[in-house]
């Protein structure tokens, strides 16, 4: 089974990184998330990037947008290019094309946003000079686990969304309603009655910032395993064929 | 393995009224080369799915490789190939990372896969190309590839859904050629869809014939032919109206091109009756007999005449 995830893992990679039509793209958008991500922020911001989880976290989920195109290509753009009855007649396990196709975005995703928090140290270090500056361990648990299941739960959605769309194109508009209400929802809270909002102030500063970030991480690894078993109950041969 | 590559028994697959497929009884033996062949829309790309396990059947059983393809489809794609509807290739990517690809998917080991990808590729006449993107080959090349794609796991069984259909006929020609060469060498079964007849009477051993769902005839090309009235041309002289009669009452000809301007007669004679009596019959009778032919009758004639008889019994 694992070799199968690695199996389609690598075609979605290999297709991703090598192919001359979209490997170029890929690498472009990935050096301009790295740049901004791992050069540019953390010099405007200062040494406040090491301490500052809220600055972080805003960012953390940025490398989703790398993944979009991917996820919401996973299904619906192989049937728009006609090969994902021919996926479907190998002997890949429904479980191995559905995980591969999600890890493959997850890994991308996450293997950006873990290089960036790298690249983002590094050039503080190289900028603040003084001793070495790091993350302190739970920080950067926190960062990574964060960016990971942000990354995992948007792919899921892409995936999901991918799977019950005609085309690649139609599944991206639908991400990307999601994503803007995600993105709007906290300005959304001024629409809020005034009295509501402070109590909703109030509560969160109430609250210590581990306790926000577990009750995050909490909801979305929730997100993460309802989305994932929804695709797994979307996913089945004969639908695929006849949608 | 068993002795029939493919065993259905009143195997149906309904799309709510419309059906695809309906008590579909078909035994295929393993080791030849079997045509699947029906108008458009006839069932035939249904069929296959119903074979690979993709669909599930509303109706009957169906065993390939001795395998039920309700409960046991991963195990009948793994030892089948199959080229579809289309080519399905990757065609951002190379030949060769297409052939990985699969390779993996079937899961052979490093050196085998390398070793076999360069033999088929070489067989087919690709492996100087094997690192350009598919989506610069012409559809031909792209066809082959496919096939040696279904071919790469060395499958007993392989499934090939109109295979030469938009090719023109020179590719179409050569893809053939290929295509019974590697069947040849790999010893393997074949299952072909086809509306192209003359491909099918060249290739196939075995021929079934499908129309909206329901199966028609089955048969070897010549076995089918054997079975459609052949027209039998004559040229004498001296053939009276009451030799005529004759041939009528004891042979049942039916008279289809009168020849009492000029001699020459044209007559169908019932499925499988042998020239040679009849024309004892006429020399008997005085007649003389300067020529008899019996026309060709062609797959593609079976198979409009099945199709319009099976129009008619409607």
């Amino acid at each position: 089974m694992l070799n199968d995830v690695y199996t389609m893992i690598w075609k979605e990679w290999r297709e991703l990184f090598t192919s001359r039509a979209v490997g170029r793209g890929t690498l472009l958008s990935t050096l301009i998330i790295l740049g901004i991500l791992g050069v540019f922020l953390p010099l405007q911001v200062g040494a406040e990037w090491f301490t500052q989880p809220l600055t972080l976290m805003v960012w953390a989920w940025m490398p989703i947008f790398l993944t979009l195109g991917m996820v919401t290509d996973s299904f619906a753009g192989e049937r728009e290019r006609h090969t994902l009855e021919t996926l479907l007649a190998t002997r890949l396990p429904d479980a191995a094309i559905l995980l591969g196709k999600v890890l493959a975005a997850v890994l991308y995703g996450w293997g950006v946003a873990v290089l960036s928090l790298l690249l983002a140290a590094l050039t503080l270090n190289l900028s603040l000079g003084g001793g070495p500056r790091f993350y302190t361990p739970p920080f950067f648990a926190t960062a990574l686990g964060f960016s990971l299941l942000s990354t995992g739960l948007f792919a899921g959605l892409g995936v999901l969304a991918s799977l019950r769309a005609a085309t690649a194109r139609q599944a991206y508009q639908r991400l990307s309603l999601i994503l803007l209400v995600f993105y709007f929802l906290p300005f959304g809270v001024q629409f809020l009655p005034a009295d509501w909002r402070l109590t909703i102030l109030g509560a969160l500063m109430r609250l210590d910032l581990t306790s926000v970030m577990a009750g995050v991480m909490g909801a979305l690894l929730v997100f993460n395993l309802a989305v994932l078993s929804l695709c797994f109950r979307r996913f089945q041969r004969a639908r695929l064929l006849l949608d | 393995m068993s002795q029939y590559a493919i065993r259905t028994e009143h195997l149906s697959r309904a799309f709510g009224a419309l059906r695809a497929v309906e008590d579909l009884t078909l035994e295929v033996p393993a080791g030849i080369l079997f045509g699947f062949l029906g108008p458009n829309g006839a069932g035939k790309t249904t069929t296959i799915r119903l074979l690979l396990g993709l669909l599930p059947p509303t109706a009957g059983t169906a065993f390939v490789l001795g395998y039920d393809v309700r409960t046991q489809a991963n195990a009948i794609r793994a030892r089948c190939g199959a080229l579809l509807e289309h080519a399905g290739l990757y065609e951002r990517l190379s030949a060769a990372d297409n052939l990985e690809f699969f390779g993996r998917v079937a899961r052979l080991p490093r050196d085998e896969r390398q070793a076999r990808i360069r033999q088929l590729l070489t067989d087919l006449g690709l492996w100087e190309r094997r690192g350009e993107p598919v989506v610069t080959w012409s559809r031909g090349m792209k066809q082959k590839l496919a096939i040696a794609r279904a071919l790469l796991h060395r499958p007993d069984l392989l499934f090939l859904d109109e295979p030469t259909a938009g090719l023109d006929a020179v590719s179409a020609a050569a893809l053939r050629e290929d295509l019974v060469r590697l069947a040849r060498q790999e010893g393997i079964t074949i299952f072909l869809t086809t509306h192209n007849l003359s491909e099918a009477e060249r290739l196939c051993q075995q021929v079934a014939v499908i129309r909206e769902g329901r199966l028609l005839a089955v048969g070897s090309p010549e076995a089918l032919r054997r079975q459609r009235r052949a027209p039998v041309h004559l040229v004498t002289s001296g053939l009276t109206p009451a030799v005529l009669e004759g041939l009528r009452a004891t042979f049942g000809v039916e008279v289809i091109q009168s020849g009492e301007a000029d001699g020459h007669w044209a007559v169908n004679l019932g499925p499988q009756q042998s020239v040679a009596p009849l024309v004892a019959y006429l020399v008997q009778h005085g007649v003389a007999v300067e020529e008899v032919r019996r026309e060709h009758v062609s797959l593609e004639e079976v198979f409009l005449s099945l199709v319009q008889e099976n129009e008619h019994a409607e």
